[in-house]
């Protein structure tokens, strides 16, 4: 028990100019549940990307389950499930035909496939829909279904970027009772990020990145006392200086000006 | 080599394919319209090597069909990064070459039935094709179908709207196929179109394929399969390349 899961030593990723993560550092434990709270832009889904082996840091070093995302891509692959910020399930295919090709490119025996896919699509709720083609789904149905694939293949660490953007509280709910049973019962580690308050709370220690770099790292309730607030809305203020639903009202902002400037070229 | 991921590649293209019932159509008409309106109009004017026009540009529209099916097959490689899809198979555990053979499979695949509906033709229009030869021409027709998907992987890799694509498929296709022998016979050109010609693989395998269907001949059949097979080969490692490299 308590063993390293994920391990980021002084990693740095940039793009060009742009500085997406700054030479953070962190470690994180078997069967945690870890999150990283910050608002968009800030490098959550850059790092969850080099975690997980589909972009190659500019430097430092990340080990995951015990190999370097580097040098040893594919072992890192077999640790890990991965629940992306945005879908990538194949709508064109059932819900059946999405979990049994990825039980085959996961290389589960075709016994195995059968069982874990009826085990994880009875978990989410979706059996009686797995002949369905998933262009028909609703967007929480979909969420669900990509949560079901992410943990086919019995993965060690699970990533999920943003798992519950976009969705109705009650499916909100529904997907995070999941996630903390689950962690409980199959001592699997969750690295996820998130941009809610809420959220952030239910995991054991977050991680608060701005700007690619953290801020702050702690329990939520070490975190609370040692800047004296009540609430991590106001953790995240006193150590960023901003409000983390400024992001949504900048994007109000961006989106206005865009129409604004589009009325001035017409 | 992981057969498993170049299963579930190809097999997940051949399900979509099938379930698209309007590109079936396309394929279908296609050949029609040009077998027809091609073949049947220009037959006063061409009388090439001795034999009507019809015939002439019959295995030039097996190569168009298996041309344009292979390289339309590989915008579902755009089609997957922009809807997410291909991030599910770039961090499962199966090596990047895997991932190119199955698709390089899968495009020949339907490119090479969509070659098979131009072939059930030739009874239609009085070509008789030996069984031996019949039996050499499907494997032929899978390999010029390879060679297109291969080909088409490598554009779509760096490919990344579909807009983009348009532009390939305008700049690419058309030339290639004009310039294949497919609707004119390639002796007596320009040097400068004999030699776009020559570097161009669909004008070996019509050559290939007008000697299996109607018996005539530009180049020795060795050379039509060594060229085939190379530019494949090369194809594949550019594209296996493209698909491996991470920023």
């Amino acid at each position: 028990m308590n063993e390293t899961a994920i391990s980021v030593i002084n990693l740095s990723k940039h793009f060009g100019e742009v500085q997406a993560v700054d030479n953070i550092s962190l470690v994180v434990k078997e069967a945690e549940i870890f999150g990283f709270l910050g608002p968009n832009g800030a490098g959550k889904t850059t790092t969850i990307n080099i975690l997980c082996t589909l972009l190659m840091p500019s430097s430092g070093k990340a080990i995951v389950n015990g190999f370097n995302v580097v040098v040893s891509p594919a072992e890192v692959r077999k640790s890990i499930g991965i629940i992306f910020q945005d879908p990538s399930l194949d709508e064109r295919l059932t819900a059946y035909e999405n979990l049994n090709f990825h039980g085959m490119i996961y290389h589960l025996s075709p016994k195995i496939r059968k069982a874990r896919l009826e085990e994880v699509l009875n978990m989410v709720g979706l059996y009686s829909k797995k002949g369905h083609i998933v262009r028909t789904f609703s967007g929480g149905m979909k969420r669900r279904l990509e949560i079901a694939r992410g943990l086919m293949h019995s993965p060690k660490i699970l990533f999920l970027d943003e798992p519950t953007i976009g969705l109705d509280p009650q499916t909100r709910k529904y997907i995070w009772d999941y996630i903390l049973s689950l962690s409980q019962k199959e001592k699997i580690t969750v690295f996820l990020t998130t941009h809610y308050m809420d959220e952030a709370e239910i995991c054991q220690r977050v991680g608060i990145i701005d700007y690619g770099k953290i801020v702050d790292l702690d329990t939520p309730v070490a975190l609370k006392n040692k800047y004296r607030v009540s609430s991590l809305n106001e953790v995240f203020l006193q150590v960023t200086g901003r409000d983390i639903r400024e992001e949504e009202s900048d994007e109000k902002e961006r989106l206005s000006q865009f129409l604004r400037a589009r009325q001035k070229l017409r | 080599m992981d057969f498993d991921a170049i299963r579930m590649i190809w097999l997940r293209d051949i399900i979509r394919h099938f379930r698209d019932k309007v590109r079936l159509l396309g394929s279908i008409t296609r050949p029609v319209l040009w077998l027809l309106i091609m073949g049947t109009g220009l037959r006063a004017a061409f009388n090439v090597h001795g034999i009507s026009y019809t015939h002439f540009i019959f295995p030039g529209i097996i190569a168009m069909n298996l041309i344009f099916a292979a390289m339309i097959s590989t915008i579902s490689i755009i089609w997957d990064r922009e809807f997410g899809f291909l991030k599910e198979i770039l961090v499962a555990p199966i090596p990047r070459s895997s991932i190119v053979i199955g698709k390089a499979l899968s495009g020949s695949t339907v490119a090479f039935i969509e070659g098979l509906f131009v072939l059930a033709f030739a009874p239609f229009i009085k070509i008789n094709i030996p069984l031996a030869h019949l039996l050499l021409l499907l494997p032929l027709m899978f390999l010029i179908a390879f060679v297109c998907t291969s080909l088409g992987i490598v554009i779509a890799a760096r490919m990344t709207s579909f807009e983009g694509f348009g532009v390939v498929s305008n700049f690419v296709i058309m030339p290639m196929f004009f310039l294949s022998g497919a609707m004119f016979p390639i002796d007596n050109l320009p040097h400068w179109i004999s030699f776009v010609m020559r570097i161009n693989p669909l004008t070996y395998g019509v050559d290939f394929l007008r000697w299996v269907t109607l018996g005539i001949k530009t180049f020795a059949l060795y050379i039509d399969f060594l060229f085939l097979v190379t530019f494949a080969f090369v194809m594949l490692v550019i594209g296996i390349f493209e698909f491996t490299k991470r920023d």
